[in-house]
């Protein structure tokens, strides 16, 4: 299914709308979904969905305005996900990202990675999670004031990200 | 054969009662929670690919270095009997013997690896060891998740990790956790001081067996929250860090309870001797909190030292309510648990004299 708004990319995020008991189905790309973000807001309540997190944040609860975000792998909507608290698919990371990361960033205070990873994963995603590690180690290394490990550590980071860079022309080309 | 009694023989590795602090914290574990690509988390899981998952897993435990040895159990071939058995030395947890469906777990015959297969992951693997111990749990634990990576494919984001089916265990998939016997803190009350500062350092304190139990026998797990954005070992680190004052405050509370209320305090020590040793009927919950009051006059020599704390963590196991009836080899209903309980700790306890 093709995106209904810049009809190019592969649409991976559906929203069903109810305005006026009329049923409007959207179909996005995950760009197109970011950039029109804004303009949709969930009806569910935060507090139900993990106590313990504090006040809910208030969105706007309105009757007429439902929305329903579907994951387009596994079928589950975000109000599954809000009653259960258990995501169905590895994809619907990506399918409710607007609405699961703020939710992570509460409850971890931090969005990305660092730490243990697969040896089976493919190249790019290595590296790119090579280069997360270092730059948070470099983080740390400047915090406790271990400036010589920070010059290895910046060094190191730049060999990796030149080596990628490297990688990438070579496919271009 | 398809049998989980001859654990009932071995002692759980959590009740060996070695290695470090021994005497306050009774084990440390770690626990890595891991989905296999491409297949949809547990929810969204057809029969026919739970089935495939238990296979695959299976097959990758026996061609792995380190957990080859391990025993399988499919849940089919299991009685409700022996999942309450398995929960009760914390092989399983609550929600994984609960639960309807297809399931299995592989246990290291040691009892220091099990892996739980469809729980609320794919799979959760983790690792026991006595006392506290979590950095070396946490190095068994690692070998064996790189042993089954090898095999299996994990569900795994550049930017968010191991990707799992709560956000709440995202990223790392890490849970770390101890197992603390807090008596001293518990009679001097202060424990509610010490879980108040802790709330505050993004830790979870939780019952006996894990979320939403209540802390009986005066045991708490402390384990950490937060998965995402701390590499493993930092994750740990911090919680060995918070634990270890827990500990000073725990023994601090234990000095004073034996220098300045001596009495009071081995009046209630010997009390709890006394009722065990001529009780007629005992439930398990008033077992677990008279044992706790035995093993702190054992740790601060108060009573004679004919009792040996591998014993009492032996009987602390023994009475609960599965492990009872497995010993027993026969059904029984709670009121006659309650009875053979207190048989089977008056004959236990014969040995030391009030």
């Amino acid at each position: 299914m093709v995106c209904n708004v810049c009809g190019t990319s592969d649409a991976t995020i559906h929203l069903t709308e109810i305005i006026n008991n009329q049923m409007l189905e959207i179909h996005l790309c995950e760009t197109c979904a970011q950039e029109k973000g804004t303009d949709f807001k969930t009806h569910f309540n935060w507090g139900e969905l993990m106590p313990g997190l504090g006040a809910p944040e208030k969105g706007s609860k309105s009757q007429e305005k439902k929305i329903l975000i579907r994951c387009a792998e596994c079928q589950m909507t975000y109000e599954d996900f809000a009653k259960t608290g258990r995501l169905g698919c590895s994809n619907c990371y990506t399918a409710f990202s607007k609405m699961l990361l703020p939710l992570i960033k509460r409850v971890h205070h931090a969005v990305t990675h660092v730490g243990k990873k697969p040896s089976k994963i493919p190249r790019e995603v290595r590296s790119t999670h090579d280069l997360r590690q270092l730059q948070d180690r470099l983080r740390k290394s400047i915090q406790t004031e271990s400036f010589e490990e920070a010059a290895r550590l910046r060094d190191e980071i730049k060999q990796l990200e030149d080596k990628t860079k490297k990688g990438k022309s070579a496919k271009n080309e | 054969m398809n049998d989980v009694d001859f654990l009932i023989h071995q002692p759980a590795e959590w009740l060996r009662a070695t290695g470090p602090h021994a005497d306050i914290v009774v084990s440390s574990r770690v626990r890595l929670a891991r989905n296999l690509h491409p297949y949809p988390f547990l929810q969204r899981l057809p029969e026919d690919q739970q089935e495939e998952i238990i296979e695959m897993v299976e097959d990758a435990v026996h061609k792995s270095e380190r957990i080859k040895e391990a025993h399988y159990f499919r849940y089919n071939n299991l009685t409700d009997l022996d999942r309450q058995f398995l929960l009760e030395r914390h092989l399983i947890s609550r929600e994984h013997a609960g639960e309807k469906g297809e399931k299995a777990v592989a246990i290291s015959p040691n009892e220091v690896v099990s892996l739980m297969v469809l729980e609320e992951d794919h799979l959760r693997l983790q690792a026991f060891q006595s006392g506290f111990n979590l950095t070396e749990t946490w190095r068994i634990l690692t070998q064996v998740d790189d042993d089954l990576e090898k095999i299996l494919n994990y569900s795994f984001s550049p930017s968010l990790g191991y990707l799992t089916a709560c956000p709440t265990n995202v990223g790392t998939g890490l849970r770390a956790s101890c197992m603390l016997h807090l008596p001293g803190l518990i009679l001097t009350k202060q424990v509610h001081k010490v879980l108040q500062a802790l709330a505050k350092l993004n830790l979870a304190v939780r019952g006996l067996y894990g979320e939403g139990t209540q802390a009986t026998g005066n045991f708490f797990q402390f384990s950490n929250q937060v998965t995402l954005g701390q590499p493993e070992e930092e994750i740990i680190d911090n919680l060995v860090g918070v634990i270890q004052q827990v500990i000073d405050h725990e023994r601090e509370a234990r000095q004073y309870l034996k220098d300045k209320r001596k009495s009071k305090f081995e009046d209630q020590i010997w009390r709890a001797l006394g009722t065990l040793k001529s009780a007629r009927v005992i439930s398990s919950q008033e077992a677990n909190q008279l044992l706790s009051l035995l093993q702190l006059g054992v740790h601060l020599v108060l009573i004679p030292n004919t009792l040996t704390i591998q014993e009492l963590n032996a009987l602390f196991l023994l009475v609960q309510p599965a492990h009872l009836q497995k010993l027993l080899e026969k059904s029984l209903n709670s009121a006659e648990r309650d009875i053979r309980r207190a048989d089977l700790m008056r004959e236990r306890l014969a040995k030391v004299s009030l």
